[in-house]
This record gives structure tokens, sequence and C-alpha cells, in this order.
């Protein structure tokens, strides 16, 4: 199979270095090939869009550059919003003017049209569930009650994301059906989460994660997964605002998908990261167990311990 | 509801120059509301979206570009993906508040300088340094931490970098600000 230039993204090597580890690993482990882009940067991410379209274009252009030093079939990334700012900026260099704009501001100019796609959409499309499935007869997540939430930008706008359906994506549902998993069907899919407010306006976040929080919850799902850093770390990191803006409380663990494939695959511990986790994921463990006794189901065993 | 008289203060420049910035064309929207009643945002906007589209056909410049609604949009594109006109609504919210800070305003100040930190981190490293914007956010804001709370969750956890990824290129990250800020001036 073919070389895929990887861009982790910052939060990777950050608050979302968990991500990144399962993602890597679960990419070997499927016989993807990821070949890091040399020297990458800052897609620019949200901040840069609010100030100027060619800033924020130029931002995530340096990486189109920097991977056409790979032999590299497509630049795929874990984040989805340096996905649709690397995603956006191909979309809109299809403009000539825009192009040459963004082009001057760059030491290097883009010369390749490489496809960009996300993590999930490879897996997804390159590897499939019904590979996965076939690879793990035993169903080792079977008992598992998951609300799988894509976030807002994943998959939209469908005219610049081209993957997966915009209101009703099931990309990620149908990898966790392929673990063995039970995914509730989760109304919220791709409601933001209040996204980078959480630091100048946690009120808003609170608010807008609690709503996700209360209808995972509602719904009886054992725990959240999810593709996107930010939305984990408001989800997770912020559980216990969001649960005081609502007057609830909440012990929802956050997955996110890769964790969950890694799990199933039988990884080792510490690319799993689960104990980066701030809601502890053992509860949605001791949750899964319960339902396969109920179920009359033997228990599998784990490399990572889930007990 | 308000009345706006239009022989005064319609700024048709300003509008063709939404236009031109975004690509769109403004009279399409014909004020359904299935922006605003899919935006997740409408509970925090002072304007909500598709007043702010109604306002923008009425060229009430001053109105828009001090408004908090523009801050507070979070891209998450429900009202591009549903706008039945294909109208790029977050698109046109991006562009108000371009203008918006070539015109010195910022009536949410918190998000703009959380944002301005964020964008000097990478000026500066040329990756998004975490512990560094949110230093930088604390003194800039005068703002104790509102989120000590979150500390002792997160820094057990070895996730925080206390140094930042200094990245090779870094002086070509700094060009394109450099290059960006000149064109601006042009």
């Amino acid at each position: 199979m073919s070389t895929y230039a990887y861009y982790p993204g910052c939060s990777g090597l950050g608050t979302s270095r968990e991500y990144d580890t399962s993602t890597r690993a679960v990419c070997r482990a499927l016989g993807l090939t990821l070949a890091d882009i040399p020297d990458w940067s800052c897609c620019g991410s949200t901040p840069a869009h609010t100030v100027d379209h060619t800033l924020s274009s130029a931002l995530a252009a340096r990486n189109l550059a920097q991977a056409e030093d790979l032999d590299a079939s497509a630049l795929i990334t874990p984040c989805p919003s340096c996905l649709t700012n690397l995603k956006m900026a191909v979309h809109r260099m299809r403009d000539r003017d825009f192009r040459d704009r963004v082009n001057k501001l760059l030491d290097r100019p883009v010369r390749r049209d490489l496809p960009v796609k996300s993590v999930l959409q490879v897996l997804v499309e390159d590897v499939g569930p019904e590979e996965l499935a076939s690879r793990l007869p035993d169903k080792p997540l079977a008992g598992l009650k998951l609300a799988p939430y894509y976030g807002c930008i994943m998959n939209r706008p469908p005219e610049v994301m081209q993957f997966d359906d915009p209101e009703h994506p099931t990309a990620m549902d149908r990898l966790m059906l392929a673990l063995g998993a039970d995914v509730v069907p989760f109304p919220l899919k791709v409601e933001c989460c209040g996204a980078s407010f959480g630091v100048p306006r946690k009120d808003i976040t609170a608010r807008l994660s609690g709503k996700l929080l209360e209808t995972a919850m509602d719904l009886g799902a054992h725990a959240m997964v999810t593709a996107c850093p930010l939305c984990q770390m408001n989800l997770d990191l912020r559980q216990d605002q969001a649960a005081s803006a609502l007057g609830r409380k909440f012990q929802m663990p956050v997955f996110y998908y890769t964790q969950l494939m890694a799990v199933a695959l039988r990884l080792p511990q510490n690319v799993i990261g689960l104990n980066k986790l701030c809601v502890s994921p053992h509860i949605a463990f001791a949750a899964m167990r319960k339902a396969r006794a109920e179920a009359g189901r033997r228990d599998p065993s784990f490399s990572e311990e889930v007990a | 509801m308000d009345v706006i008289d239009i022989h005064a203060s319609c700024d048709g420049d300003f509008i063709a120059a939404v236009e031109a910035e975004s690509g769109q064309q403004i009279a399409e929207c014909y004020q359904c509301g299935n922006c605003t009643a899919g935006c997740p945002f409408t509970f925090a906007f002072d304007i909500p979206v598709s007043q702010v589209m109604r306002l923008l056909q009425a060229g009430q410049k001053k109105r828009l570009l001090t408004c908090k609604s523009i801050w507070l949009c979070a891209t998450c594109e429900s009202c591009t993906t549903r706008c039945p006109n294909n109208i790029d609504v977050a698109r046109i919210m991006d562009v108000l508040r371009h203008m918006a800070r070539r015109e010195g305003y910022a009536s949410e100040r918190g998000v703009k300088i959380f944002w301005d930190a964020f964008l000097d981190s990478v000026e500066k490293h040329g990756r998004s340094f975490e512990l560094g914007i949110l230093t930088t956010y604390i003194a800039k804001t005068g703002r104790f931490w509102p989120d000590m709370g979150l500390g002792p969750k997160i820094l057990p956890k070895g996730k925080l970098g206390f140094r930042p990824h200094e990245i090779q290129g870094q002086k070509q990250i700094a060009r394109i600000f450099d290059k960006f800020r000149q064109e601006q001036r042009s």
C-alpha cells in the first residue's frame, strides 16, 4: 500500500497526545505507512481564518509544499480543524488569483495538488470496516454502548470536505460496529461543542458541550467517542463545567475512536494512552463487562488494562 | 422590531466590499431563517445570523462591525451547509470580522485576545504552544485564569508541554506574517 504524508497537528504534541500515538499505532497495525511531513508547521487553525483567508491558507499551504518532498498518495491528518484548513486552502487555491496571493506569502510555492483526507476517511475507505471486523472475530468491544460524535467540521461544508454525510455521518459508527461495539442513534453528531471558546467564553462552551453530554447520557451511552482533539477536550477536561452549566452530573468517558480501535486490536498500553483521559474510561469498560455478562458472553482478554 | 431609514444609512460600498471579499451574493438571502434555526450560538449572539444577513442587505456597516455575533461565530458551518440558496454564510461572518479587525472594532475583546495570542505563538515558534498561549491570554486580559480548577485535572496527565516546539523553518512562518502585514498596509 502507498505512503501517506502524515500531519499530526500541534495538539498531537500536547493535549491530544493519546490521539496521535493511538492513530499511528492503529495505522501501523492495519498496514498503512505514514511518513511525517518534514518540519511541518501550524495550519493556522480557527484564529488564522478569523483574521484573513489568504493568511490562513498560506499557513496551511506551507505544509502542502513541505509534503511534496514525500512520495505520498495523500496528505492525512487526524484533526478536523487541521483538515478543514488544509482542505479549504486546496479548495480556494483552485482560483488562480487566490493561489497567486497565497504563493506570494510562501518561500516555497505549492506546486502539486495533493489530495487531503482525514485519517478517518483513509481507515474507512482504504482499510474498511469489513476488513477490520474480519481481523476481530471475537468482537472485543461487544457490550460497549457508544455515542459517536463527529464534531461540526469533519464533514461540513460538503463541497469542501467531500466525505461521508454532512448531517448524519456514519464512518465512525461503522468502525465502532466492526469492533463489536453498539452505537446509539446520537442526534447531535455534527452539532458544535463550543469549539475554541473554552478559554475566552467558557459559559458558551459549557452549555453546548453540556447538551451533547446530556443527550449521550439520556440515550444510555456508556461513553462518547470522538475524532476531534478540541471536542474531546471540551467534553472530557471541561465536563464538570458543562455539568454545572446544566445543573446535572456527568461521568461520561470520552474516547478518541483510534483509542478504542487500539484497545480492540490489543495494541500496547503506552500507545493507547487511556490514562491520559480525565474522566476515567474504566466506568465504560465496567459497563461493557456487565452487559457482556448479562448476555452470557465471555470476557475477552486485553493487552490494555481496561478493568 | 427595529426600523431602519435605508435612504439615510444604507452603505452600498460596504455591501459591495462584503460581496467581493466573500464571493457571495447578499441579495440571494430570502430570510427563511434556516441559518438561525440551526445556529448553535443563537443564544449567545446579540444579532441572530439571519438578521446579520438582513442588516447586511440594508448596508448597516457600523451596526454589524460592532456586533458581538461576528466574534462568537465558531464557523461550525451549519448555516452554510443548510442554506437553501447555497450562500456561504459562515464565510460572510468571517469576512465581517476581518473588516471589524481592520476598522479597529473588537466587541468580544477576550475572544480577539485569545486568537491573537494563538497567532503570536505560531509566528514565534512555527507551531502553537498551548501553555504559552494561555500565559499570554492571562497577561493581556489581566484576568486570573478562570479555569484554574482544570489545572489539577490536566497537569498530572503529562500532556501539557512546558516548552514550545520550535520548527527549523520558523523564519519562513515569520515571513508569512510579515508579508501579510505589508500587503495589508499597501
